[in-house]
């Protein structure tokens, strides 16, 4: 498994966990608060940059259990990457699209941000998905 | 046994042992990707661009089909 393999494993791992971590604390507070007086940016705030520390420190760790021949990309780990990107971009213009009508028919922030936040994980996710399949079944 | 995306074979397993056992390791040393890169194009399961591979028709010092093979009529 290549250096950037093992580094899109650990994204999409942390993606995905601190997404739930912040979906399971979000339902919790919208069981007693209404949508528009839930506390949710600091949440939001807290989950992304923790997965983005995982993304880094679960990396550094994978990469001391198991080195890599190399940590330089190559021209397959690029063309993976670039297919990823194709594949999942539909995810974020879908989340902005859905925010932009949302806006215009005046939904809570809440729900604008949500949707947008949804957006960017799925992204991040189904990028993820189809470079490890990729990476395993060939490109 | 995963599906091949590409119908373009190979004789790079057939060459490197030809050229002194060379390992796929050296291989990717000297055309500057990964081992896992080589593993995957020995598989057909990566096309490599057009610049692998010729440099990897150079290490070997063989004509481009010699290294790579497209099967079936020239438009098929």
């Amino acid at each position: 498994m290549t250096y950037e393999e093992k580094g899109t494993w650990v994204y999409l791992v942390a993606c995905t966990a601190a997404y739930a971590v912040y979906l399971t604390i979000i339902i919790a507070r919208l069981a007693s608060t209404s949508a528009g007086d839930v506390s949710y940016v600091a949440v939001l705030l807290w989950t992304t940059a923790a997965s983005i520390l995982a993304s880094v420190i679960g990396r550094t760790l994978v990469e001391s259990a198991r080195p890599s021949d190399s940590r330089r990309a190559d021209v397959r780990d690029r063309d993976i990457y670039r297919l990823g990107e194709y594949a999942s971009r539909w995810f974020v213009a879908a989340g902005a699209g859905a925010a932009l009508i949302m806006a215009m028919a005046r939904w809570d922030y809440f729900w604008i941000a949500n949707v947008l936040y949804l957006g960017f994980v799925l992204w991040a996710v189904a990028g993820s998905v189809v470079r490890l399949v990729a990476y395993r079944r060939g490109v | 046994m995963p599906a091949r995306p590409t119908r373009i074979t190979n004789s790079i397993r057939a060459l490197r042992f030809a050229h002194g056992e060379m390992t796929q390791a050296q291989l990717a040393e000297l055309i500057g990707v990964t081992r896992q890169t080589i593993i995957a194009i020995e598989q057909s399961r990566y096309s490599p661009s057009l610049e692998v591979a010729f440099q990897i028709a150079r290490v070997f010092q063989v004509p481009l089909d010699a290294v790579f093979q497209y099967p079936g009529g020239a438009a098929s």
